[in-house]
């Protein structure tokens, strides 16, 4: 195992978030805390209650996840993307370094940093609203894994992408509703039954209800759908990741 | 002979589209050597290297490292090779110093600010360590990508195109950066259109023309057996033609008939230079001046590329 490789990789990634402190942090704080102020305060004073839990406190870990999803795809994407755009890309392909080794680097850095801020956020939330974390050790579970699942999907879709159109593309077309239809600002049993059935398809459902169950013990899905969503996700982007290495589609001609 | 250190046989690579930029190379490379690698636009050079450091996947055939396959053992293999792209690729916002780390990390190696030193300084790069990538200019760039190949301490390091659109002084600079590196142990294939800096630099030169080795040769034999020279004569009053006495000579009027053209083979134990000297006297043609040049490496390779076209031709 070339671990030296993992750790340049990492530092390296590392070094870049750091050199752009302001604009990886600031940003999606402040970002945050505008949807506190719109969604919890302005609609949570006409809202007040979902299933026993303040507005306020309810829509956080959907607002977790909504930043921890859209940082861990972005970062990881722009991470392997960026190598290949300027050229560079041609010192990982002869690198004594396996698939699961440079992978590894990539995604590490860009879950770091996701989970970093996924925990300012939470930091954050505290000043607005009276939050409790029923299981923390769950809710930290669900972050990390969130995180690593989605810098891994991440990571395919800067390996696939050709221009900068295309690594927007995703993200932008169907991340993003799918977080935002995913109850990250409801409860799915608001919802009418025919849409509630066809929520059920929507895979980040799984997620931001087990992310939620930690916080207040109320769920969307039962909590094994939950880990076996992102446990299924997580192997089914490493599968494809070591796939790519292996016919170098879109790496190696 | 002691083992190669790089043997590639029978490599073969066939793109997507069905070009065959590789039609079964063989080739041997000395430990220590260096090896310039000739072949005009889109001969396969580039492919060649790529394939070899696992850029480019072959078709067919076996490379090995060291004894190590750069398939099977791709680790091993990959861990002796440095590599020096055509293009400049490099991040541009990182300082010098933190890229150069950054490769040896990537190839394995821990951290070694003493040896990255010796680097940075033998390419004139130490005092642009903390610089920005792209605050260099573009010889700077190509000195920080040799200083990124070098710095897991490679046995054998790869050069292709490395003065491709430098400058003369640059390019003379590059070449005593070869040589160093020659003098350290490391083997260096380098690929060059300019025929000049093969001939200069390189132990041995191949030539390579539409994915296969047309020759390969020491370049002082090659030189040897294929250089033929030039006398040129130049005649005090100019003549309209070679007199009826020379015409045995083969001899070639230039400059509206000032100039003499003799070409010999200087390897031949007559050159006949002597004898033609004599003759001309004897025509009464009056000598005011004697010249004599080698052709060069790029009239070898332009002949041997030409003769390869016209076998190929139905």
């Amino acid at each position: 195992m070339n671990l030296t490789a993992i750790a340049a990789i990492y530092r390296f990634e590392m070094g870049r978030t750091f050199r752009t402190i302001a604009q990886s942090i600031i940003s999606p704080v402040l970002s945050t805390a505008l949807y506190f102020i719109v969604f919890g305060t302005a609609i949570g004073s006409r809202i007040e209650q979902v299933e026993g839990v303040s507005y306020g406190a309810f829509i956080v870990p959907g607002l977790i996840m909504l930043t921890v999803l859209t940082q861990s795809l972005s970062n990881a994407s722009f991470g392997i993307y960026f190598p290949k755009f300027i050229g560079t890309i041609y010192e990982l392909l002869s690198a004594p370094a396996s698939f699961l080794e440079i992978t590894a680097g990539y995604v590490l850095a860009a879950a770091t940093k996701a989970l970093a801020i996924g925990l300012i956020i939470l930091g954050t939330a505290f000043f607005f609203v009276d939050l409790t974390i029923a299981h923390p050790v769950w809710m930290l579970a669900f972050l990390v894994l969130t995180c690593l699942s989605f810098s891994l999907f991440g990571f395919i879709i800067g390996i696939w992408a050709q221009n900068f159109e295309q690594l927007q593309l995703i993200p932008l077309l169907a991340v993003t509703p799918l977080v935002f239809l995913g109850g990250a600002f409801y409860s799915i049993t608001m919802l009418p039954p025919a849409w509630q059935t066809i929520s059920l398809f929507n895979p980040v459902v799984y997620l931001i209800s087990g992310f939620r169950w930690s916080f207040f013990g109320l769920a969307d899905v039962a909590l094994g759908w939950s880990v076996l969503a992102i446990c299924g996700f997580t192997m089914a982007c490493i599968a494809v990741i070591a796939w790519i290495f292996r016919t170098g589609w879109r790496l190696r001609s | 002979m002691t083992s190669p250190i790089l043997s590639i046989d029978r490599l073969t690579k066939t793109y997507g589209s069905g070009f065959k930029a590789l039609n079964g190379v063989s080739l041997d490379i000395r430990d220590g050597e260096i090896l310039a690698l000739l072949g005009p636009n889109g001969a396969g050079k580039t492919t060649l290297i790529s394939t070899i450091c696992g850029i480019v996947q072959p078709t067919s055939g076996r490379v090995t490292v060291a004894g190590h396959d750069t398939v099977r053992d791709y680790k091993a293999a990959r861990r002796l090779i440095g590599l020096v792209p055509q293009e400049i690729a490099l991040e541009p916002f990182e300082k010098v110093i933190t890229t150069v780390r950054f490769s040896r990390g990537l190839f394995g190696k821990p951290r070694d600010d003493a040896f990255i030193e010796k680097i940075l300084r033998q390419l004139s790069l130490w005092d642009k360590r903390d610089a920005r990538v792209r605050e260099l200019s573009g010889g700077m760039k190509r000195r920080v990508l040799i200083a990124k190949a070098l710095s897991h301490e490679p046995r054998v390091l790869f050069l292709d195109e490395p003065t491709a659109g430098v400058d003369v002084e640059l390019r003379r600079d590059m070449w005593q950066v070869v040589e160093q590196l020659k003098a350290d142990g490391v083997t260096i294939i380098l690929t060059t259109h300019y025929l000049e800096e093969a001939e200069a630099i390189a132990d041995r030169v191949g030539v390579i023309n539409k994915g296969e080795i047309l020759l390969i040769e020491e370049t002082q034999a090659l030189m040897k057996r294929m250089g033929q020279k030039e006398m040129r004569i130049e005649l005090t009053e100019p003549v309209s033609e070679v007199p009826g006495v020379l015409s045995g000579y083969g001899l070639r009027l230039e400059a509206g008939g000032c100039r003499v053209v003799y070409t010999y083979d200087r390897q031949a134990e007559r050159t006949g230079i002597g004898r033609l000297l004599r003759d001309m006297q004897d025509a009464d043609l009056h000598v005011s001046d004697v010249e004599t040049r080698q052709s060069s490496l790029e009239e070898i390779f332009v002949g041997l590329v030409a003769e390869d076209a016209g076998e190929a031709r139905p």
